[in-house]
């Protein structure tokens, strides 16, 4: 086993520097937006006793939001890397963005729902965000179980590729057909404002400046986890080369 | 367009190896120039599967009577609470609908597997595009004339009249949409460990803007609005039947590479 890992050295992936700069800026960043959605940021001025106490999860659900976004469209580029090139570097692009776009997702919804219960006076809404989020998770839970049904790596990797690539298009539609449900999801960064959305709230500039704060810090708490759930990936399938070339 | 040889000599190449490109596979098929030569292809495929399903009635009964089935048990279970069945006789059909036809979808390629006809079929000097359109059409097929049996079966059990002429188009449009996505991801799971758990699992979040806007439209239909007050629903629906033929046309190509 040494003599073959010394003939071929194990890649790495990113350097290991790299990644630790990442993960003390993630950890941070994280810290610095504990204190901006607890401290820094004022309380939104329209809301009142428990609403808006529990306004102030909307950093972390917006934050939630971001990473699933992140994830979602990074394996779009995945997909479509690897359909084009057959490098399965870009297969384990995929399934990381997938998995941590997941966790990501889910922290969404069941920040949501804790939100939603003092705002909305319920758990559960068919909001079009909220369906929409709710049948992305699904979408791509799907993808993760698929993927681990088939035995083939490189099949494995393009029938992936090729249901994460149809499960995104179907994204835009699920959507719009949603929008036509009564809608009463606020609508924060629309300047109109939502007329049906309940809970909404005026963005002032040190509740702006945490928006902001939590867009970074989920944007590397993304990529630090990713990045290393890919390095992960990369190791597992060398081992598993090694151990084939070993029997 | 040229089509890969189905049967590659090609070693088990190493995880981290590009699979063989397509200009490298000796054996090249020319599509027929006349777009009618394709479509004798795709009837042929399609004619075969019709051909099997009306001599054996396999998919086509187990359809029928699991969409009947479904729609009593629907029935019953709605029968003491909800005050009248047009309520829920739209979410009724749909759910019908898609369960019925992941029935289908399955026995597809299964049925193929099943009796080792998959790699004959891969054979076949015809493009692939062709062995999807035939899938395609035969499946819609089955599915339509399943559903021409359930929505009486609905008309008796629910006493509500589904057979009305936007309806029948919402129900044509949301089948074929259906089918291409179904066609599709059944090719995708045949060859997976768990087929027959997989598929739907695959093919119901997909599936959501179909049902919603099936949903959508029947209630209207149902509640005696105008055309203009659910055309968006047949409209999305259109959209839908367009963007995954296209997407599904492309990307069947791929699935078969190295069998």
């Amino acid at each position: 086993m040494s003599t073959l890992a010394a003939k071929r050295p194990i890649p790495h992936g990113p350097g290991h520097i790299f990644l630790l700069v990442l993960n003390v800026a993630t950890v941070v960043a994280m810290a610095v937006l504990m204190w901006g959605a607890f401290i820094y940021a004022r309380p939104a001025a329209n809301l009142h006793g428990d609403e808006q106490i529990a306004q102030r999860i909307f950093y972390i659900h917006m934050g939630c939001n971001f990473g699933a976004l992140a994830g979602y469209l990074v394996s779009l580029l995945g997909s479509l890397g690897y359909l084009l090139t057959r490098n399965l570097d870009w297969d384990r692009v995929t399934q990381s963005a997938i998995e941590v776009g997941t966790i990501c997702g889910l922290g969404t919804v069941i920040t949501g729902v804790f939100w939603a219960k003092p705002t909305w006076n319920t758990y559960w809404t068919w909001d079009p965000r909220l369906t929409t989020t709710t049948i992305t998770i699904l979408l791509y839970i799907a993808y993760l179980l698929f993927r681990n049904g088939i035995d083939n790596r490189i099949t494995r990797a393009r029938f992936g590729s090729i249901y994460a690539l149809v499960a995104f298009l179907s994204l835009p539609l699920t959507f719009y057909s949603a929008r036509w449900f009564r809608s009463i999801h606020p609508v924060v960064f629309d300047g109109n404002g939502n007329p049906d959305g309940q809970g909404g709230f005026l963005i002032g500039p040190t509740m702006g400046h945490t928006v902001g704060m939590a867009a970074i810090a989920f944007s590397l708490l993304f990529s630090s986890l990713m990045l290393y759930r890919w390095r992960q990936l990369r190791l597992e399938d060398r081992i598993h080369e090694l151990r084939e070339e070993v029997e | 367009m040229t089509v890969s040889s189905p049967v590659q000599p090609a070693p088990e190449p190493a995880p981290d190896a590009a699979p063989p490109r397509l200009e490298e596979t000796p054996v090249r098929m020319r599509l027929g120039n006349r777009p009618a030569s394709y479509f004798a292809k795709v009837w042929a495929v399609a004619r075969k599967d019709l051909r099997a399903e009306l001599r054996a009635k396999e998919s086509f009964s187990t359809m029928v009577t699991f969409g009947a089935l479904a729609v009593l048990v629907f029935g019953l279970a709605f029968d003491l609470r909800v005050p009248e069945a047009k309520m829920v006789a739209p979410g009724v059909l749909w759910v019908v609908i898609l369960f019925t036809g992941v029935l289908g979808m399955n026995r597809s390629f299964g049925a193929e597997v099943d009796r080792g006809s998959l790699a004959a079929l891969l054979l076949a000097p015809v493009d692939r595009s062709a062995l999807y359109f035939g899938k395609v059409i035969a499946n819609t097929l089955f599915l339509l004339a399943t559903e021409l049996l359930i929505l009486p079966v609905m008309l008796v059990i629910l006493d509500i009249n589904v057979l009305q002429p936007w309806i029948l188009v919402g129900v044509f449009l949301g089948t074929l949409g259906y089918v291409c996505v179904g066609t599709l991801f059944g090719a995708l799971t045949v060859g997976s460990r768990a087929r027959e758990s997989m598929l739907p699992i695959l093919l119901l979040p997909v599936m959501v803007p179909v049902f919603m806007a099936g949903v959508g439209l029947t209630a209207s239909v149902l509640d005696g609005r105008e055309v203009a007050d659910f055309q968006r629903w047949l409209w999305i629906l259109v959209a839908y039947d367009l963007v995954f033929v296209t997407v599904a046309f492309m990307v069947f190509d791929l699935i078969w590479e190295e069998v």
